[in-house]
Formats: structure tokens, sequence, C-alpha cells
């Protein structure tokens, strides 16, 4: 299996809107561990390695190639 | 039992000591650590002598080792003292993990019935030592060397030269192998001038071994973040005749003098168990630890084993029994090589399945600390994380690493394993190079036939033996006379070993992992498996 990076969320505005959402009123630091708690729930979900090292590579690329 | 701590072993003058030309040993063994006096006892159990230096005339200092896992205590077993370590022991095989006040998690590492062993005993390492050097002493085989130093060592194709101090003056002997056990500070090591790199981790953590009588379950309990030990972790096990260990994580700037003083260790024992308690201290000490490895562990004639070829976190109790099982892949090794029925390349494989193991350790052990002192604020945020989401989610309990705790390594890949003819992923926990499991027979336990000695075993619900096989059963015996076969047909231990319905022969190794197994019998395959894991092809 590969990670889906055509769209796979119909109406993708509003869930973006409800993770941002999830971060109001956090201060920074809480705002990091909310994070890291909704990526560990979604990596215990997605519950495939190859998928998951494929998303931190294209994360991380992403942050490099600025 | 008395205070072992207080035995002092006195320096004997040895005949060696007297001889015109250096003595010749076929075994010397440095250190008289667990390590080294389990090597000796194993190759004492296959009727072979050896020499076993010590440095020191005591047994170990402090507690130090206390968890003994599930593998070793079979090992011991072997040798005919797995008994005697329980009965002092202290029998555990759960454990409760705490976050600020809260319980997180809760294991229980065996959780199947008809194993001989549980899971862990924690008895402090003085007492195995204890017991190793009495039983040493029976064999009449074992030569311990009391307060003498390996000061040189010098080495041909054919053996070693050893110059020994001693309080009675330096003398010389020669052997045909040294077996490196003498510790984290190998002196041996240093003496052969080869590098030991690794990972410093500039944590502290403060032992506090204390006696005092405490009804509490015999458990293994470690905090994250508690209390009383605000931002740090703390780990609380119960060790025999009424000691307990108490481990506190200190950071990276405490001071080791104050740190030690039992004034001020006392303060932080009352914080964890409260202010009234009585109590007296057995063992202060404070550490920091390093991951390290030697690149080789075979250098000529000299094999190294324990912490001196390999260093680890205490996290998971790996380093004592990692050790054991060091000397248990050796042993049989080095006697079939003595003994001419194995080339020496066999002991190429004892570094190359003992160096897997080790950087499996390794690997395992340093994820635990790097779990347990987080370096870094995003890896503390995710730490926390976890033990938060713990509370609730079962999948972040498996998460919670407060030490993964030893268990035997599978020797994948070993050019010494034989064919597996079983299918993909079936009965994987004994598949060729993994430790035999256990289980009750009709009188005796599984392990209890793997006694020393290479061992084919068909697995057999209806007990019927193709003839052929007994062809085999002459041929094993022909190459060793401690090889063996034998016919299980329980049905715990065949359903163990995948031979619920069908039949299944397995070969073990004398340290009782799986050679090679199979679905049925074609003559000479188990000679062809008994060559392969002796490196005769």
């Amino acid at each position: 299996m590969h990670l889906k990076r055509e769209p796979n969320v119909g109406d993708f505005d509003t869930l973006y809107a409800a993770v941002i959402e999830a971060h109001s009123d956090l201060s920074e630091s809480e705002s990091a561990a909310l994070n890291a708690r909704l990526v560990l729930l979604l990596a215990n979900h997605i519950g495939n390695e190859a998928v998951l090292r494929e998303a931190i590579q294209i994360a991380r690329q992403s942050i490099e190639a600025k | 039992m008395m205070d072992v701590r207080h035995i002092v072993f006195q320096h004997r003058r040895s005949a060696d000591q007297d001889r015109a030309s250096p003595a010749h040993h076929p075994v010397v063994i440095v250190g008289a650590g667990p390590v080294g006096l389990v090597a000796a006892l194993d190759l004492a159990s296959k009727g072979r002598r050896s020499i076993v230096l010590d440095r020191k005339r005591h047994l170990a200092d402090g507690s130090r080792a206390i968890c003994w896992a599930k593998r070793s205590l079979e090992i011991m077993d072997r040798l005919g003292m797995g008994q005697a370590l329980v009965d002092l022991g202290i029998t555990w095989k759960t454990g409760k993990v705490f976050f600020d006040t809260r319980q997180v998690y809760e294991f229980d590492l065996l959780p199947e019935e008809g194993h001989r062993r549980p899971a862990f005993i924690n008895l402090q390492q003085y007492y195995f030592e204890h017991f190793c050097i009495e039983a040493a002493r029976k064999t009449g085989l074992i030569d311990m060397r009391w307060l003498e130093e390996v000061t040189g060592i010098e080495q041909a194709a054919d053996g070693a030269v050893l110059d020994i101090a001693t309080p009675d003056g330096a003398y010389r002997i020669t052997a045909d192998w040294v077996i490196a056990a003498d510790g984290a500070r190998s002196t041996l090591r240093r003496q052969l001038g080869l590098g030991f790199e690794g990972r410093v981790f500039q944590d502290q953590f403060l032992i506090c071994d204390i006696k005092m009588p405490m009804q509490r379950p015999a458990e293994r309990w470690f905090w994250f973040d508690p209390p009383f030990n605000r931002g740090q972790s703390a780990l609380l096990h119960r060790q025999a005749h009424d000691v307990w260990r108490l481990d506190f994580q200190v950071g990276n700037e405490a001071d080791r003098a104050e740190e030690i003083k039992p004034e001020n260790a006392a303060r932080r024992v009352r914080a964890m168990l409260g202010e009234d308690i009585q109590f007296t201290f057995e063992w202060i000490s404070l550490y920091r630890f390093q991951s390290r490895r030697l690149e080789k562990f075979r250098h000529g004639r000299v094999i190294f084993a324990g912490d001196a070829a390999h260093q680890m976190s205490p996290f998971g109790a790996r380093g004592g029994n990692s050790g054991v099982q060091d000397a248990d892949n050796l042993a049989w090794k080095l006697d079939l090589v003595l003994r001419g029925l194995a080339p020496e390349r066999l002991l190429d494989s004892y570094e190359r399945e003992r160096m897997q193991a080790a950087d499996e350790n390794l690997a395992i052990t340093t994820r635990s600390t790097d779990f347990i002192s987080p370096k870094g604020t995003i890896s503390r945020t995710f730490r926390d994380s976890v033990l938060a989401l713990a509370a609730t989610e079962p999948f972040a309990r498996r998460l919670v690493n407060s030490g993964r705790l030893s268990v035997a390594t599978c020797y994948t890949g070993s050019a010494l394993n034989g064919p597996d003819e079983f299918a993909q992923g079936e009965c994987p926990a004994v598949r060729p190079g993994a430790a035999a499991l256990d289980a009750w027979l009709e009188n005796r336990w599984l392990l209890d036939h793997l006694d020393g000695g290479f061992q084919a075993i068909l697995f057999s619900r209806d007990g019927l033996v193709p003839a052929a096989l007994r062809q085999a059963e002459a041929s094993l015996a022909g190459y060793d006379r401690r090889a063996k076969f034998a016919i299980v047909s329980r049905e715990t231990a065949c359903a163990r070993y995948g031979a619920e319905r069908d039949p299944a022969l397995y070969l073990f190794r004398p340290d009782q992992h799986v050679a090679a197994r199979w679905r049925g019998y074609v003559p000479g395959s188990i000679e062809a498996a008994l060559r392969r894991a002796t490196a005769r092809i």
C-alpha cells in the first residue's frame, strides 16, 4: 500500500477548519502536545509502516525544500 | 543465608607459579562475574577444565544486576542451578507504570501456563555469583584464582601467553583460548588496544538499595514524573531478603558527591515511601551509562563476552542476561572446537550471533532510554502524549516504554541455521535460531531433555516414529555421545511446536536454540543440519 496523494476527503475545507479549530485557545506547547497526540492516534489507525514512512519523508522533504 | 558480601577470598599460590616454563591451559577465563562463572560452569558441564582469574577478593560490591530473565534461569537449569536461584530470588512477572499519580499501564510478561520458570526473578548479583562459585567448587574442574590480574597478553596463531600479577609474585601461563569476561572496564580490551566507542548518556541515576520489611507485591513499579521526583523517573523493585531496589533519575546536573551522601539519599527514599519508614541502606550508587560494543567479539584467541564486549543502559535488564547468553552460546562451540569435532570457524558464529544479540539489545535499550529521559522538547512532547493517551487508549499503553524486558534473541539468518520446512509465518516463536520453548511432558520439562548436547525431537501426537528416523538417532550419537533423539507427544508441547495435527521434527543445538525443523523426514537431513550447525560445511 502507498500513501494516498490524490484528494481523498470530500469536504476537506471543513476538516481542515476542524483541525485548526482544535488548536484554539491553546498555548504553543499545548498545540504541540495536541499535534503529537493526533499523530500518534492517526498513526495507530493507519497501522501501516510503509505508508507512515512515506508520509514522514514527504513532510520532511517539504520542510527541507524551503 | 549468611551475608555473602563479607566473604573474603584468599589468594592461593598455584603450582603454575613455580614452574620453570609457563603451564599450559586449554581455557583461561578472565573475570569471575556472572558471565565468566557461567562460561566456566557450562564448560565444566561438558567435562572441560578452566582457570578463572579475577583481581578482586570479594563478590560484586553491590546488588548490581538483579533481574534474571526466564531464559537465563533456563540456562542455569541446564547447569543444575536454576532451582537454587529461584528459591532464594523473588519471582515476578507483572509490573505497573505510573504517570504522575495515575497508573497508566500494567503488564504480565508470562500470561501463559506450562513453563517451568517465571518471566523473571530478582536476586542480587552477589548471590548469583555466590551460587556459581559454590557450584564451581563442586565440579572440581574450575580453578578459581582470586587476586590475580592479567598484566600482559601476547597472541600467536595457536594460543595466547598471559602475564599475571599476584600478591605472591608474577607468573606466566599459556592458553589455547582466553574468554575475556572482565566487565565494562575490561583490562584485556585495553591491553589489546581495542576501541570501544558508542553513545554516552548524560543522565544520572541514583540507586538506593534499602533493607526494610514492606508488604507490597513483587511487581516492578515504574514512575514517570512522579510528585516525589518531579520531571524525572523512578523505579521500585523487590529483591531477596527484604531488600528493595529504588532507582531515581536525578538529571544531568546533579552533584555526584552530594547525591550519594546517605542523608540526601534518605531524603529521596522518604519522599518516595513515606516520612515514617524505617530502613537501612544496602548500597548507594550513582551511575551514568553508555551504549557501545566492540567491533568484533573475537580477536584471535581472545573471545569477549558480557559487558567487556557490549555495554548498554540498564532498562530492560539486558546487560546481565545477555552476558549469560553470551556464555551459553560460546561454551558448547568452544568445547566442540577443543574436542576436534568442529572447525575453529564455529567460533565465528559466536561473534555473528552474539553481535546480532548485542545490536538488538543496544537498539531496544537505547529506545527505552530515549523514552525515559527524552532528549529535546519535541521528544518530551511525544513521550508525555503517549503517557497521557495511555490512560484511555489501549494502543498507547503498548508504546509506554519503561524498559523492554530481556528475552532471548533469535539468531535469524545465522549460518548455523538449517532448513525451515514450516510455511512462512507458521509457528515463528520456534523458527530456526530461536530458543526452545518449555512445556511440561509426562514426567519432566521439555527443556530438561535439552541437556547440553545436540538433540533431535519428533513432536508427534500419535507418537509413531518412522523407521528411518532410528538411523538418524544412530548418526547423532556417532557424531557426539551427548547427541540424542526423543519423541514428544504431549498436547501442549506439540501445540507450541506446531505439531497439533502434522508431526514436526526439530533439531536443537546444545544451547537449546532451534537448528532446523522439518515436516517430514528425509534420510540424511538431520545429519546435514548437524554439519551445518557445527560449521562443518
